[in-house]
C-alpha cells in the first residue's frame, strides 16, 4: 500500500478545504470563543458537516457512514486543524464511533451508529481521572449490585462532556488501580440524573467537563465490549484518537508553518526581508523537515488503523509522540519568528499554540508516548 | 494477474533460482560489497557467480537502458525487484558510485557515445569511479573551485588538487569538477570532466582521520593531459564547457537520494534494537524500564525519529513514483539521516560506556564502535553540510529570499 493518498481521499481533501474555508474558517472559531455559546460550537455547522457525510466519516456504509476510515477521518481532522475548526467531530465521529464500531454489539450498533452518521447523538468518552494522561489508572468505581453495577466516580478533561448525550466511561469492575485488567467500558446515558457534568473552559477554548457520578444504576447490557477485559478496547479507541487527533495537530503545525514562511518572505526589517537571514532560514529548514516527517508518521497510523486496526497501536503512539514535539514547536517558532506581532490576541498565531498545548495533553504528550514505545520494546 | 503481478512472480523465480544462498546474507557494508574496477578480485566463488549472472539479466543496473547493460526496467519493476530482492535478504550484484552517481548524470547529460562507453563499462562491472569534486579551498562552498583546466588544442591540460575523493587510489577513473573560465561568475566557469586516473600527472594520498585509516583521498593533478575526445561524439567533457555546475548539481541530487536511503540509527552493523542492547548492557529497573532514564529518553526519541525518518523515504518514494518528484526534498533526507547516523553510533558509545572508549594498544580497530562512532562524525559534512542542505532548503523548497 502506497504512502500516499488515492485519487478519491484527495477529493475529499479539496472538498474539505472548500467547505472549511467558507463555512468555518479561523474567524469563525474566534467568533464561537468570543460568543461563548453554551454548546461551545455552532450546531448549524455541525449540521452541515453531517450532511456532508462526515460525521460517520468512520462508519460503514450499511450504518449511514460514509465509509472513507480513518485515513478519510485524518484527511478531515488535518484541514480543521488548519481552521482550527471546533465541533463534536472527534468526540462522536472518531471517539464514539470507534468505540460502538469496532467493540459494540449488534444492538449497540443500530441503536447508536446511524445516530451518529446523521450527527444527532454526540458521544464523550470519559477516561481520565488526574491532570495527566493515565488510561491504565482507573479507579472510577463500578461495583457488581444484582444484575448490574452502580457506577460512582469522577473523571476529568472530558472533550464535549458537557454537550454529549451519551458517555463511555472507563470504570473499574475488578482489580487494583494501576492495572490494566478489571477495567470494562459503560455506555450509558449522559443525561441521567445520577451525573453532574461542569463545563470546564480550556486554554483553547474547545469544551472538556468534569464529571462526577454518583451510584448510578447500569446493566450488563450497557458493557461497551468485554466485562474486565475493557482495557483492549480503550486502547484501540485512544489509538484511533491519537491518529486522528496527530492528524489535526499536523494541519496546525503545516498552517502555522505555511503563515510563519509567508512572514518571512513579507516582513523587512534592516532593510531587507526577515526571511533572507540564516539564523531563521536554517531554523525554517529544519523545521520544515520536522513537519515532513510528521506528516508520514500521521499517514502511516491512519493507513494502519484501515488495514490491520487491532496492531496499530505503535504506529498511533509515534504519530502522537511526533505531532505533539513537532506541533508544539511548530507553533513556537511560529510566534517567535512573527516577533511582537505573534504574541497578539489579534494575530492567529497564538490560537494554534493554544490549541496544540490541550491536543498534546490529551491521550498522552510526547514523552507519555516514547515512555509507552520503550516499554512495548522491552526496556 | 496484472503485467506488475506477472513481473514480480517472474522476478521471485529468477531471483530464487540464481541467487546463491551466500549471497542472500543481508545488507552489504563498505567491506563485503562488490565494487568492481579494474583492480577488482571476487571476494567468493558465490559473489563472483551471482555478480556474471544478474549482468547477463542486466541486474546490475536494472533501471539503465538495455544497450547499455541495463533491463531497461520502469521504477515501479525496479521497486518490484527491490523487494524481492531484500524480501530473501539477497545482496545488491554490484554496487559502486559509477551506478549510483555518474551514471544517472551521463544518463540525463552524455552523448550516446559517452553513455556507450562509460555506462557500459560501469554496468559489466569494470571500471570503478571516484569523484573530484572537493578541493581545499571549495568545501561548503563548492563553486569557488579552482582546479585549473586549460584548452591545449587537442587537449586539456589540469592542474590543481582534490580532497575527500573517496577510494580514489583504488579507482580507475575520476568525474571531475574543474574551472575552465576563471573571469567568469563562479558557477559559470565549471566544467564536469571524466579522466582516466592512469594518466601520467596524477598523485594520490589516502588521509587519516579521527577514526584512522578511511578510504578518503587527496588526488594531485600536475601538468595532466586529458584527451578532448575519446572517440566520435565521446568528449571528455560531460554536458557543456562552463556549464558542468548544472550536472554537478543533478549528480549532488543522486548523492544525497542515496545518502538518505541508508538504514540510519542502525548503520550497516548495529544491534536491531538499540533499547534491547541497552537493557542487555544496562539492565531495567523494578518497573521493567532501562536503569537509565536519561539514556532511555534518548534511545526511545532516536528510534522513533528513526522509524519517522523510515516512513518518510518510503511515502517520498511513492510520491516520486506517483509523478511529484523529491528535488530539493532529497537534502530532508540526507539532513535527517546523517543526523540519525550519528546518534546511533553516539547512543552506542554511551551504552557501552567505558568499554567502548577502550581501544587497546594497537590503536583504533578498523571496524570497531570506536572507529564508526568517529567516522559518523563526517556524515553531516560530506556530500554537503547539515547547514548546506538548510540553506538549500530554505531557497528551494521553502523558496525564502536571498540576501
Amino acid at each position: 500500500m502506497p504512502l500516499i493518498l488515492n485519487e478519491e481521499q484527495e477529493m475529499l481533501q479539496d472538498a474539505a478545504k472548500g467547505f472549511l474555508a467558507e463555512k468555518a474558517p479561523v474567524s469563525a472559531f474566534r467568533t464561537v470563543r468570543d460568543n461563548k455559546p453554551a454548546d461551545g460550537f455552532c450546531r448549524q455547522l455541525w449540521t452541515e458537516m453531517a450532511q456532508m457525510g462526515w460525521a460517520g466519516i468512520i462508519v460503514d456504509e450499511t450504518h449511514g457512514g460514509s465509509g472513507f476510515g480513518y485515513v478519510g477521518a485524518g484527511v478531515l481532522a488535518e484541514e480543521m486543524g488548519r481552521n482550527l475548526t471546533a465541533s463534536p467531530f472527534f468526540s462522536t465521529s472518531v471517539l464514539g464511533a470507534t468505540a460502538i464500531q469496532k467493540y459494540g454489539t449488534e444492538k449497540q450498533k443500530d441503536e447508536n451508529l446511524a445516530a451518529i452518521s446523521g450527527g444527532e447523538t454526540l458521544f464523550a468518552l470519559a477516561v481520565d481521572e488526574g491532570p495527566r494522561h493515565k488510561p491504565d489508572h482507573i479507579a472510577f468505581s463500578a461495583e457488581p449490585a444484582g444484575n448490574g453495577f452502580i457506577l460512582s466516580g469522577t473523571k476529568t478533561f472530558v472533550a464535549d462532556g458537557h454537550v454529549a448525550d451519551k458517555l463511555i466511561i472507563a470504570a473499574r469492575t475488578s482489580g487494583d488501580e494501576g492495572d490494566t485488567a478489571g477495567i470494562t467500558l459503560f455506555l450509558v446515558d449522559a443525561n441521567a440524573p445520577e451525573i453532574t457534568r461542569v463545563h470546564t473552559p480550556m486554554v483553547d477554548s474547545r469544551n472538556a467537563a468534569d464529571i462526577a457520578v454518583e451510584g448510578l444504576e447500569v446493566t450488563g447490557d450497557d458493557i461497551l465490549g468485554e466485562l474486565d477485559g475493557g482495557y483492549a478496547a480503550l486502547e484501540g479507541i485512544l489509538s484511533a484518537g491519537r491518529a486522528v487527533l496527530s492528524a489535526e495537530m499536523s494541519g496546525s503545525a503545516q498552517q502555522v508553518f505555511d503563515v510563519t514562511t509567508d512572514y518571512l518572505k513579507e516582513r523587512e526589517q534592516f532593510g531587507q526581508k526577515i526571511g533572507s537571514f540564516q539564523g531563521l532560514q536554517h531554523r525554517a529548514a529544519q523545521l520544515a523537515t520536522e513537519i515532513e516527517m510528521m506528516k508520514s508518521a500521521v499517514l502511516k497510523s491512519l493507513k494502519d488503523l484501515d488495514q490491520d486496526f487491532d496492531n496499530a497501536g505503535m504506529t498511533c503512539c509515534l504519530a502522537k509522540a511526533k505531532t505533539g514535539q513537532v506541533a508544539q514547536l511548530a507553533t513556537k517558532e511560529a510566534i517567535q519568528m512573527h516577533g511582537g506581532i505573534g504574541v497578539t490576541d489579534e494575530y492567529d498565531v497564538g490560537l494554534y499554540f493554544k490549541r496544540v498545548h490541550v491536543a498534546q495533553q490529551m491521550f498522552g504528550d510526547a514523552g507519555f508516548h516514547s515512555d509507552r514505545w520503550a516499554r512495548n520494546s522491552g526496556y | 494477474m496484472s503485467d506488475l503481478d506477472k513481473f514480480r512472480a517472474e522476478v521471485r523465480t529468477w531471483l530464487d533460482e540464481n541467487c546463491p544462498e551466500e549471497m542472500r546474507d543481508g545488507d552489504i557494508t563498505p567491506e563485503n560489497q562488490c565494487w568492481g574496477g579494474r583492480q577488482w578480485e571476487f571476494q567468493s566463488e558465490a559473489q563472483k557467480i551471482w555478480f556474471e549472472r544478474a549482468l547477463a539479466q542486466g541486474y546490475t543496473v536494472p533501471t539503465w537502458p538495455k544497450e547499455y547493460g541495463g533491463a531497461g526496467l520502469s521504477a515501479e519493476e525496479a521497486k518490484i525487484l527491490d523487494e524481492e530482492r531484500q524480501a530473501i535478504n539477497a545482496r545488491k550484484p554490484l554496487s559502486n558510485f559509477g551506478i549510483s552517481m555518474l551514471g544517472p548524470a551521463l544518463l540525463a547529460y552524455g552523448t550516446h557515445e559517452q553513455k556507450a562507453q562509460h555506462l557500459t563499462a560501469i554496468a559489466r562491472g569494470e571500471i570503478r569511479w571516484c569523484q573530484g569534486y572537493s578541493e581545499p579551498g571549495a568545501g561548503s562552498d563548492l563553486a569557488s573551485l579552482k582546479a585549473k583546466c586549460e584548452d591545449k588544442g587537442d587537449h586539456w591540460l589540469i592542474n590543481g588538487q582534490k580532497i575527500w575523493t573517496s577510494n580514489a587510489d583504488i579507482s580507475d577513473w575520476i568525474f571531475c569538477l574543474v574551472r575552465t573560465d576563471f573571469e567568469a561568475p563562479k558557477h559559470q566557469g565549471i566544467t564536469f570532466i571524466l579522466i582516466d586516473m592512469a594518466s601520467e600527472g596524477i598523485s594520490v594520498k589516502p588521509i587519516v582521520l579521527i577514526s584512522g585509516h578511511s578510504p578518503f583521498c587527496e588526488t594531485f593533478f600536475d601538468d595532466v593531459k586529458v584527451p578532448k575526445s575519446y572517440g566520435d561524439n565521446n568528449p571528455s567533457v560531460v554536458g557543456e564547457i562552463n556549464r558542468g555546475w548544472d550536472v554537478a548539481k543533478n549528480l549532488l541530487v543522486h548523492e544525497r537520494g542515496m545518502l538518505g536511503t541508508m538504514s540510519p540509527l542502525r548503520g550497516t552493523t548495529g544491534p536491531e534494537s538499540l533499547g534491547k542492547f541497552a537493557a542487555e548492557k544496562i539492565g531495567l529497573d523494578a518497573t521493567g524500564r532501562l536503569d537509565d532514564p536519561a539514556l532511555r529518553q534518548r534511545i526511545a526519541q532516536a528510534e522513533l525519529d528513526n522509524w519517522a525518518y523510515d516512513l518518510t523515504v518510503a511515502r517520498m518514494t511513492d510520491e516520486a513514483n506517483a509523478g511529484n518528484g523529491l528535488g530539493a526534498k532529497s537534502s530532508m533526507l540526507k539532513y535527517v539521516a546523517s543526523e540519525l547516523t550519528k546518534c546511533g553510533t553516539e547512543l552506542r558509545m554511551d551504552i557501552e560506556g567505558t568499554t567502548a572508549a577502550t581501544i587497546g594498544e594497537d590503536g583504533i580497530e578498523y571496524g570497531s564502535l570506536a572507529n564508526n562512532w568517529l567516522y559518523n562524525r563526517a556524515y553531516s559534512i560530506l556530500g554537503g553540510t547539515t547547514e548546506v542542505q538548510f540553506n538549500i532548503i530554505s531557497k528551494r523548497v521553502l523558496d525564502l529570499p536571498s540576501q
